[in-house]
């Protein structure tokens, strides 16, 4: 039911998170302009982004998308063949595209009418468009004016291969880009190739089309229209003699067998650029290196002989049946951490895709601010959970954001202190221990502690008396409401949204921190973990239930004394750990459990640690450290408070894994609010 | 299976019949709409969870999925039993969510004209109505068809109980 309609959504999703990878690369590629005005192979990759934007929202039949694409490279084009020169003019246009074409994707992914800006930006890139003559024409033929016919006649041939449909092309939008190159005389479709209806392949694809037209475009430009196909179809353009009717021996012939024939006759005389169409699709499109599904084939034959070693083991008992079975066994446990490891690998995409929108922002903002900013990109090739990647664009853009408007001096002020007048914002990335690190630094002028302790102790978050250390002061920054309240040039640097850009860090369980340096610059550093599908834990029991507790918060385990659990107004409890008292956590009481260990001298504390925050949970015994493959609980059900997710167990048991951060904040103010919760929800009082 | 006597050949156009799948609490027989139900399971292990309401058991593992499992008498507002050997986990698609009940047996799949269903019935005050979609009677059946996107909120609590 509906397949067709689901099929459809997911192609369209794919569209939409192409033409952003597009559009970034789009943007990229101006931005690298600046510096290289006439790089033929940076102008060229802006091209291939944007003409693969058109050929798709073409099939998608987004008009107002392909339409405004198509005004983007009839200026493109002229770039490219040098007609016209990367300007301060056409740069702005060409970024005001960027920005209007985002909107316009946006616009069709949420159904909502395109953005107004799409107007004054078409008619200024129009600016751009050969004054007079010919292009014109040209421009106006696409526009269903057909102009006088100018221009030579050619016959266009196009003969699909049978898997063409398969691959999920429409070949009569590759006919309609064709026709757009000029004014078309005749149509021919030759059916000759198909076959009897009882051997007709539905999926397969046997028409050949010819097109006799006429046009201005060079045969190149006419290829154009083939670049995403050209593996998957063969295509013929030759001249016709003027007086020549269309030969109706042409369509009867069947579809040439040496592909490079035709292909050829347009290689010769077109630029590269037009053969190179296809690269960008094939890139984005194919996320998985071939090389890592073949990885994955052969560890999943080895995971099948492991198997069939096991069975042979168990059905064929014999002396050395036991030792078989292990080595077996072995074997099998060794692919399978294997095959988890790949698969997780697949999941991985580098951070460029995050870093990639950052040039562009620092561009803008340095304009609009006033101070020149040069921004150092390294390690955008760390790989990170995919899923990840969209949530860490918010915090970077704020720390970049932050680094340049608050951590940066205006030139001039550099200038004074013997600083380069170019203020550098260095992003660096990279692999530690299991972790992602993400740098954000900047040679700016550093937090000024005493101001921050001034703010602090005028928003009361600290007393005059008391004693703290630098990084504690620096800490405040992340404070929610500090930077708010404070204007940000009275806390000297950074402050808009810190507590944002930490939580959302949080989110995501990484950490973050802080270094700076009066005068020489201030350095975030976030910790990521690589994945979130997958979470280091220490399985503990509770009664019948097993509980996850991520590993990374886990700082020991100890059984109790008797008296070392004190209760606190006959509610609460907490226990003395060197000094500090830690707020214990009856783990039992969260699910009502009733054949849990009560009594702590007979059960174990496990000490966890969040935000700062210490936890002691009461749990009967603790199982072992293993991998968790973390499931979502929000997909069928909903998300719940404390918890992380869920996890399946060996024995086929759903686990719960802990949330300690969410334990941590909740547990402070959950003893008053589960008072009036209703008496539906079973004992809630910790959590 | 004891055949309902409202089954007929197959040859009924599709639009005006349509299938049900009912299931027992206690004596009392409900139906819901087949094209609800991705499977039958025995009951199995329900990991309960923290801060739930009642009548959501828990969470179970369908082959590798998380599923939230709900006590169809809890969400009805009727006795809890205890499970035995009849007990079944009907597992049905409500909300876009994939959703395991809980009921003491699953009995038949019904056909009925949709011109045998008794829209909107008058229950009488007792009972919150607006979870009945329907009530189908055939000489020896008395089938409350149950709605379930009313009965189950979009956040699997209980909407109306």
């Amino acid at each position: 039911m509906g397949e067709i309609h689901i099929d459809l959504d997911g192609l369209l999703d794919t569209f939409f998170e192409e033409a952003e990878e597009h559009l970034n690369t789009f943007e990229t590629g101006l931005l690298e302009l600046e510096a290289t005005p006439s790089d033929p192979e940076v102008i060229g990759r802006i091209f291939r982004a944007a003409h693969s934007i058109k050929g798709a929202s073409g099939t998608f039949g987004l008009t107002d998308i392909t339409s405004f694409t198509h005004a983007l490279e009839t200026v493109l084009d002229r770039l490219r063949a040098r007609e016209i020169d990367y300007s301060a003019d056409v740069a702005r246009a060409l970024l005001a595209s960027v920005d209007v074409l985002r909107g316009l994707v946006r616009a069709a992914r949420e159904s909502a009418p395109p953005p107004a800006e799409a107007v004054p930006v078409r008619a200024m890139l129009e600016q751009f468009y050969r004054p007079s003559g010919t292009q014109k024409a040209a421009a106006e033929a696409t526009a269903a004016a057909p102009a006088e016919a100018a221009g030579r006649k050619v016959r266009v041939r196009f003969s699909p291969k049978p898997e063409f449909m398969c691959r999920g092309m429409d070949p009569l939008a590759i006919l309609r880009d064709v026709a757009d190159c000029g004014e078309v005389e005749s149509r021919q479709v030759d059916a000759s190739a198909l076959p009897e209806l009882s051997e007709l392949d539905p999926e397969s694809f046997y028409l050949t089309f010819t097109l006799v037209m006429r046009t201005e475009r060079s045969d190149a430009e006419i290829a154009e229209a083939f670049g995403f196909v050209d593996d998957l179809c063969t295509f013929a353009i030759e001249p016709v003699a003027e007086e020549a009717r269309p030969d109706p021996a042409a369509g009867e012939q069947p579809a040439p067998a040496d592909e490079s024939g035709p292909a050829a006759l347009v290689a010769k005389d077109g630029p590269p650029a037009a053969r190179d169409a296809k690269t960008p699709a094939a890139a984005s499109t194919i996320r998985v290196a071939t090389e890592k599904v073949d990885k994955l084939l052969d560890l999943v034959s080895e995971i099948v002989i492991a198997q069939a070693m096991i069975v042979d083991a168990t059905r064929a008992p014999g002396p050395d049946a036991e030792t078989r079975l292990n080595d077996a066994l072995q074997a099998l446990d060794r692919h399978t951490r294997e095959l988890q490891e790949r698969v997780m690998s697949i999941r991985m995409v580098p951070l460029a895709s995050v870093f990639g929108r950052l040039p562009r922002m620092v561009r803008d903002l340095a304009g609009t601010i006033g101070k020149k900013v040069q921004l150092v990109v390294e390690g955008e090739g760390t790989e990170i959970d995919k899923s990840m990647v969209e949530q860490l664009a918010d915090p970077l853009t704020h720390l970049v954001r932050n680094a340049i408007d608050h951590g940066l001096e205006f030139p001039e002020q550099r200038a004074e202190q013997g600083k380069p007048t170019e203020g550098t914002v260095r992003i660096r990335a990279f692999h530690q221990g299991g972790n992602v690190v993400i740098e954000v630094g900047d040679d700016g002028k550093g937090l000024d502690s005493k101001q921050i302790r001034a703010k602090a102790e005028r928003l009361g978050l600290v007393t005059a008396e008391e004693v703290l250390t630098d990084e504690q002061i620096h800490d405040f920054i992340f404070h929610a409401g500090f930077s708010t309240a404070a204007k940000v040039s009275d806390v000297s640097g950074r402050g808009v949204g810190m507590d944002v850009v930490k939580r959302n860090v949080e989110a995501l369980k990484g950490s973050l921190s802080l270094s700076t340096e009066m005068g020489r610059g201030t350095q975030v550093r976030l910790r990521l973990p690589l994945t979130l599908a997958i979470v280091d834990g220490l399985a503990v029991r509770v009664g019948a239930q097993t509980f996850v507790v991520p590993l990374l918060s886990v700082l020991e385990s100890f059984r109790p004394t008797p008296t070392q659990v004190r209760a606190v107004l006959g509610a609460s409890e907490v226990i003395d750990i060197r000094g500090t008292s830690v707020p214990v956590i009856r783990l039992h009481e969260l699910l009502d459990e009733p054949n849990a260990e009560r009594d702590p001298s007979k059960a174990l504390l496990c000490i966890v640690e969040a935000n700062g925050t210490s936890l002691a949970l009461l749990v009967d015994d603790v199982i072992g450290q293993a991998q968790f493959v973390v499931k979502s609980l929000e997909v069928n059900y909903r998300k719940v408070p404390s918890l992380m997710g869920a996890t399946i167990l060996g024995d086929g048991r759903v686990a719960m894994i802990i949330d300690v951060q969410s334990l941590a904040r909740t547990d402070h103010r959950s003893r008053s609010v589960a008072a009036d919760t209703e008496a539906m929800i079973p004992v809630s009082e910790v959590a | 299976m004891n055949t309902a006597r409202a089954i007929t050949p197959a040859a009924a156009p599709v639009n005006e019949r349509n299938q049900y799948l009912s299931f027992a609490l206690g004596d009392d027989e409900y139906a819901i709409d087949i094209l609800r139900v991705q499977e039958i399971l025995c009951i199995c292990p329900i990991t309960p969870l923290p801060q739930t309401p009642h009548h959501v058991r828990g969470v179970m593992n369908l082959r590798g999925a998380v599923v939230p499992v709900v006590d169809m008498r809890a969400a009805l507002g009727l006795n809890s039993e205890e499970y035995g050997k009849f007990t079944v986990i009907m597992v049905l698609s409500v909300h876009e969510r994939t959703i395991g009940f809980v009921v003491d047996r699953v009995s038949d799949v019904l056909s009925f004209d949709a011109s045998a269903i008794e829209r909107s019935p008058d229950l009488g005050g007792r009972v919150d109505a607006s979870v009945v979609s329907g009530i189908a009677r055939t000489q020896d059946r008395f089938v409350v068809m149950l709605d379930l996107e009313r009965l189950i909120g979009a956040d699997v609590g209980v909407g109306v109980a």
